[in-house]
């Protein structure tokens, strides 16, 4: 399956810009975004609303709705092939099966009008060519690996007998149905409790140990994206500010954005006192200000900022930051 | 529980209980969800009061029971010696002055017709507090006070960013010169980068102000970070209660020991090393809760007794309360998981 030229990685994403078209103008939801997965890594995307995460998901599964979205330019190669290129039909044999997604609301990916059971039947059968009987002991097989209780006696229940956090259960026992080789998980547990939060991150992380998946997780919450990842994007106006190896990133920090958030996060072994707040509103995207679109939040900004685009600093091989102070901002965290 | 005449607030055997599932069984009489199963809690003048559980606790109906918005089944609300819950409805009208309210949901909670200065300036109408230039001083006070520009009185809730309108709500709740503020998951709807603001406004205010929250929410590291105080609530009752530190860095009952340890830490070292308390299964349904202890079902140091005795708070340590018959003032831990008993333990539970 694997293609000569992807060098290990499942996939590379290179210069990808998803713009929309909207009364107020283009905005840039996503701007010319490179990263890469690897076999059996784990990705983070961060970011607060309107920074470009979800829609950078989406358009690496071709869900951008065009009107009023369009993927404008740049590569989504999946195992050396580009995404983009492939024909619909191309796509929707690899959507579900190689590649498959997790959202936030499981409400919005089930039909509520269906059984679990026929749900989950129809995945292999569409794309495992399993038979009927094969297609329900495999959906049974799925959702005991998930955890659910009773799961033979419960697959024929509607989505709405089961509970928030039965219902993301469901959704995850689908999509890995097919054994995918990249998993995207867009705030797979942000509308969950946190214990029911930590029984799913632990069950992605047990699939994945077991599958070898790659998985790109979308969150707003550092404490998920510490606990899980190995690598982070955060992203910030439709770039990425900052994209480092996870345990550098939250110990050397190289861009005034991603600092500001780690401060931000409430320590829950530190004493009562000031958080630490980045001011300002996130920026609207149809009316980016020039240069730097955090400099108007931004501590450390100086007149350079607000005037010229910041560069994509290289801090180490695989550490980068997109600010014109990036250097220095890496050497004043070095010393905490 | 000890009683404090200084309580500000004073919360005794609170039961908020509802008929589930609408009149549709004739002849039969519906279940109840008890919400509030008897809740006492005292809240000091001055001190922030954490409230903290997992969805379907009862956390938000005990903070609109406080405020009679939800009418409580049995038990007292004492507010300055007065027994809120006895009131009718005009003299709780005059007290609601005193006790006001901040919404989850800035988008929900203002009317989208209204101008910013209109839903400012409203309980100042309501409360006959100002009227003409006077109340349009006092408007642009309240905006100023809150991080708004005075400028933008005119614009609708449309034009406001999430957490430029959960700060119209703080202006709301602070036009008539409120006591105590039951701050109904505040932070919940918004951008990490503006949690943090508000959290440290509402933090300013009440000193300001000298202000009494009841901070409601899921977030724990929230909670810790704004809180004096932290009551946790498991289906209706509160299982736990201490200073903020104490319930972070030493829970004794093990629902909050388990909902402590689930709380992901920014912090890819500590995260790699801790230990996880993964709990089983869902919250069971309020409707018909688990005999004695209502968290037996999911916790792994249950013991058969744990189905007969429902646990009391009591004080553990100093100031520090728990409800759970396996601890003790005398042994405070819970040494050993119980054999064979749990965690799938289910005996004989109550009859519906």
């Amino acid at each position: 399956m694997m293609s000569g030229n992807s060098n290990g990685n499942v996939i590379t994403v290179k210069d990808l810009r998803t713009y929309f078209e909207t009364e107020d103008g283009t905005v840039k939801a996503v701007d010319g975004i490179s990263f890469e997965v690897k076999q059996g890594e784990t990705l983070g995307i961060v970011g607060e609303s309107g920074s470009g995460k979800s829609v950078a998901n989406l358009s690496l599964m071709r869900l951008i709705p065009n009107p009023p979205g369009k993927i404008v330019s740049g590569s989504v190669l999946f195992h050396g092939r580009d995404i983009l290129k492939l024909s619909a039909r191309e796509i929707r044999e690899l959507r579900g099966k190689r590649l498959a997604m997790i959202f936030q609301d499981p409400m919005t990916s089930l039909n509520p009008f269906m059984r679990v059971s026929r749900q989950l039947m129809e995945v292999t059968q569409l794309h495992l060519g399993h038979t009927k009987e094969q297609a329900r002991a495999h959906a049974i097989k799925m959702l005991e690996q998930v955890g659910i209780p009773d799961a033979a006696d419960r697959i024929d229940s509607y989505p709405h007998e089961f509970s928030g956090g039965m219902r993301q259960r469901v959704m995850i026992a689908m999509a890995l149905s097919c054994q995918p080789e990249l998993l995207i998980a867009d705030e797979p547990t942000t509308a969950l409790d946190v214990t029911i939060q930590a029984q799913i991150l632990e069950l992605i992380k047990h699939l994945k140990a077991e599958t070898g998946a790659s998985v790109v997780l979308i969150t707003h919450d550092l404490g998920v994206v510490a606990g899980m990842t190995d690598h982070v994007i955060v992203m910030y106006a439709g770039k990425i500010f900052e994209q480092a190896p996870t345990a550098e990133l939250f110990q050397q920090p190289g861009n005034p954005y991603t600092r500001g958030l780690l401060r931000s996060v409430p320590d829950p072994m530190a004493e009562h006192g000031k958080l630490y707040q980045i001011p300002g509103q996130p920026p609207d995207l149809a009316r980016l200000p020039p240069g730097c679109p955090f400099a108007p939040r931004c501590e450390r900004a100086e007149e350079i900022c607000t005037r010229e685009f910041p560069p994509f600093v290289e801090l180490t091989r695989d550490h980068h930051s997109l600010c014109h102070f990036a250097a220095e901002v890496y050497a004043e965290t070095a010393n905490g | 529980m000890t009683t404090n005449s200084k309580a500000l607030i004073s919360i005794k055997d609170l039961k908020v209980h509802f008929p589930a599932g609408g009149a549709r069984f004739f002849g039969r009489s519906n279940p109840i969800v008890k919400a509030v199963d008897g809740v006492s809690l005292d809240i000091q003048p001055g001190e922030t009061m954490g409230l903290v559980g997992e969805s379907g606790c009862g956390k938000t109906t005990l903070g609109r029971a406080i405020l009679r918005l939800i009418e409580p089944t049995e038990g007292q609300i004492l507010f300055r010696d007065q027994d809120l819950a006895q009131l009718g409805a005009r003299e709780m009208r005059a007290h609601r002055r005193r006790l006001q309210v901040i919404f989850q949901d800035p988008y929900a909670s203002l009317n989208p017709r209204m101008t910013v200065s209109q839903i400012i300036g409203e309980p100042l109408d309501t409360f006959h507090l100002a009227t003409g230039a006077a109340k349009r001083r006092r408007v642009s006070e309240l905006m100023e006070m809150v991080g708004l520009s005075p400028r933008l009185m005119k614009r609708y809730p449309h034009e406001f960013s999430g957490g430029q309108r959960q700060r119209i709500g703080i202006a709301r709740a602070l036009a008539v010169d409120p006591e105590f503020i039951v701050c109904d998951e505040p932070i919940s709807a918004l951008d990490v980068s503006i949690q943090a603001q508000i959290m440290n406004l509402l933090d300013r205010l009440r000193v300001q102000k000298n202000l009494t929250y009841l901070f409601i929410s899921h977030d724990l590291r929230a909670v810790r970070h704004v809180s004096d105080r932290v009551a946790v609530m498991y289906l209706g009752k509160i299982v736990e209660l201490a200073d903020a530190r104490a319930v972070y860095a030493d829970p004794l009952m093990p629902y909050t020991k388990a909902l402590i340890s689930a709380v992901p830490v920014a912090d890819p070292k500590v995260e790699s090393t801790r230990q996880r308390i993964v709990l089983q299964g869902d919250v069971p349904s309020p409707i018909n809760p688990p005999s004695g202890c209502r968290f037996r079902t999911r916790c792994p140091y249950a013991i058969a007794a744990c189905a007969e005795v429902e646990p009391q708070l009591v004080e553990i340590k100093p100031n520090h309360f728990a409800a759970c018959i396996r601890i003790s003032s005398e042994q405070p831990a819970i040494e050993s998981v119980a054999p064979g008993a749990a965690p799938g333990f289910r005996a004989a539970s109550g009859a519906p």
